[in-house]
């Protein structure tokens, strides 16, 4: 069983297909390889949010489809949530 | 993959459609109620009624024939009565119509009236009821079904595995020669540039570009405070989106990777040869169906998160969902179930075979869900008021 997948390799994050709490190491699977992926989840993530597969400093471009998808707005550690408290788009 | 073989109906104009409707095409709103009567009295034909028809002028006007020309022209279509209060734009659906070499009359309701017109049109219908019903299916290629597909109430269950699932059997679709569809104008809005990338020549991606602005400048003209800023909405941001970039790159994941379309067409515009075509559309799935199917397209994929239950009267819609929520306590509604990708138990490569399946099934005469329920959503685009 999984916990989440990752678009592609390039991406730098993950999407949780289960609710995980924080302090799991969970495991999950690249799409477009087929092949494994482990993060140690530092806080609870919810089904379909979001997980930092590294570190993502402020300014960075979040990664996912691989597509720039907006920009960090406060260092994320990983295994983090990432969502609107972190990440914003690029647009407004 | 190879292309698979299907049985369908080849038309007199070549076009390949999977359905044989026998439609009696309103021209107006107040030939609604005549051509209801003409579907009552014969069985096994059908009545598109809509709302518009009358006093629409200029580029409304255009895209109003072009719609209603479209619809009885698809290749879905066998036969077609029209029906219109006066002769002259009923004559020019008519004509349109018959350019594909189908069987299709006119007849007007001035100077006959109701009950006289449905009695001349109910016979015209049953000689084509009984014309229909004999013709023959052959065997042709999937690469002639025509596809198009647009998704409604995503959920991020729709980026991650039903979206790139249309958008694997897109690429094997185009890859065996076929004709696929996308569009969403609105909801492309984030990913703009990317779309914009993904033309096959600069010619397409010079007409993506007007397309794109044109659709991004009417709502800035007439937006309030309800559309503008709230994407993505508060629901996609409780689902775990977390910006428009993010959203509409999970939307065109439809599209897949290695596809380039080969041109921008206009709302109900037939494309011009093979391959992925993006085709202007609003992002209101009633409306979006509704034009690919006068585009000329004769098969629909449908991914839905949260459970959207659209289906048109012609063009039958493929409905798939990778939330096992909705594939359970929706399941009426839904074709093909994609969920056990999220569980790590399938590949998007098996998916969207399996996606495939189902269309080769929908071809040979499987009924979709919104067939077999009766969502038959046959809806005009208006794009401004009438004199």
């Amino acid at each position: 069983m999984i916990q989440f997948l990752i678009h592609e390799e390039a991406d730098s994050v993950g999407v949780a297909t289960v609710d995980i709490k924080a302090g799991e190491t969970a495991k999950g699977l690249y799409m477009d390889s087929q092949n494994p992926a482990e993060v140690k989840v530092i806080e609870d993530i919810s089904l379909g949010h979001k997980i930092a597969m590294n570190d993502l400093k402020i300014d960075d471009s979040v990664i996912k489809y691989g597509s720039d998808i907006g920009k960090v707005v406060a260092d994320i550690k990983k295994g983090g949530h990432v969502h609107t408290q972190n990440l914003k788009t690029r647009r407004w | 993959m190879s292309n698979p073989k299907v049985m369908a109906w080849r038309r007199e104009n070549g076009r390949v459609g999977i359905r044989n409707h026998v439609v009696i095409l309103p021209l107006d709103d107040l030939s609604n109620a005549a051509s209801e009567n003409v579907a009552h009295n014969i069985k096994g034909c059908k009545a598109l009624p809509h709302a518009y028809g009358r006093l629409q002028f200029g580029e409304d006007l255009e895209l109003f024939f072009r719609t209603l020309i479209g619809t009885g022209a698809n290749p879905n279509v066998a036969a077609v009565v029209v029906i219109g209060i006066e002769p002259e734009w009923t004559n020019i659906i008519v004509e349109g119509i018959a350019k594909t070499g189908k069987p299709v009359t006119g007849f007007s309701i001035e100077r006959h009236g109701d009950i006289k017109t449905v009695e001349m049109a109910s016979w015209k219908a049953k000689e084509y009821v009984h014309w229909a019903t004999e013709l023959q299916k052959e065997e042709c290629d999937l690469s002639e079904i025509w596809v198009s597909t647009k998704c409604g109430e995503s959920d991020t269950t729709s980026g991650l595995a039903s979206n790139p699932t249309v958008g694997n059997a897109f690429e094997k679709l185009v890859g065996m020669g076929g004709t696929c569809s996308f569009g969403e104008t609105s909801e492309i809005t984030g990913a703009e540039d990317g779309v914009e990338k993904r033309a096959a020549n600069p010619e397409a991606a010079k007409q993506f570009k007007f397309l794109f602005d044109r659709y991004a400048k009417m709502i800035d003209d007439n937006k309030t405070d309800d559309l503008s800023g709230s994407q993505p909405t508060k629901g996609n941001i409780a689902g775990g989106l977390t910006t428009i970039e993010e959203k509409a790159f999970g939307n065109v994941q439809k599209i897949g990777k290695t596809i380039n379309y080969e041109g921008a067409l206009d709302k109900a515009v037939a494309p011009t040869g093979p391959g992925l075509w993006y085709m202007d559309s609003s992002s209101a799935a009633a409306e979006a169906v509704t034009l690919w199917a006068a585009a000329g397209f004769v098969a629909h994929f449908f991914p839905t998160g949260q459970g959207n239950i659209i289906g048109n009267p012609i063009e039958p819609t493929i409905k798939l969902t990778a939330n096992p929520r909705t594939a359970g306590d929706m399941s009426e509604h839904i074709d093909y179930d994609c969920s056990a990708i999220l569980r790590g138990e399938m590949t998007l490569d098996e998916s969207g075979d399996n996606l495939i399946e189902m269309l080769v099934r929908t071809c040979n005469g499987r009924h979709t869900a919104q067939e077999v329920l009766g969502h038959e959503e046959f809806v005009l685009t208006k794009l401004y008021e009438s004199a």
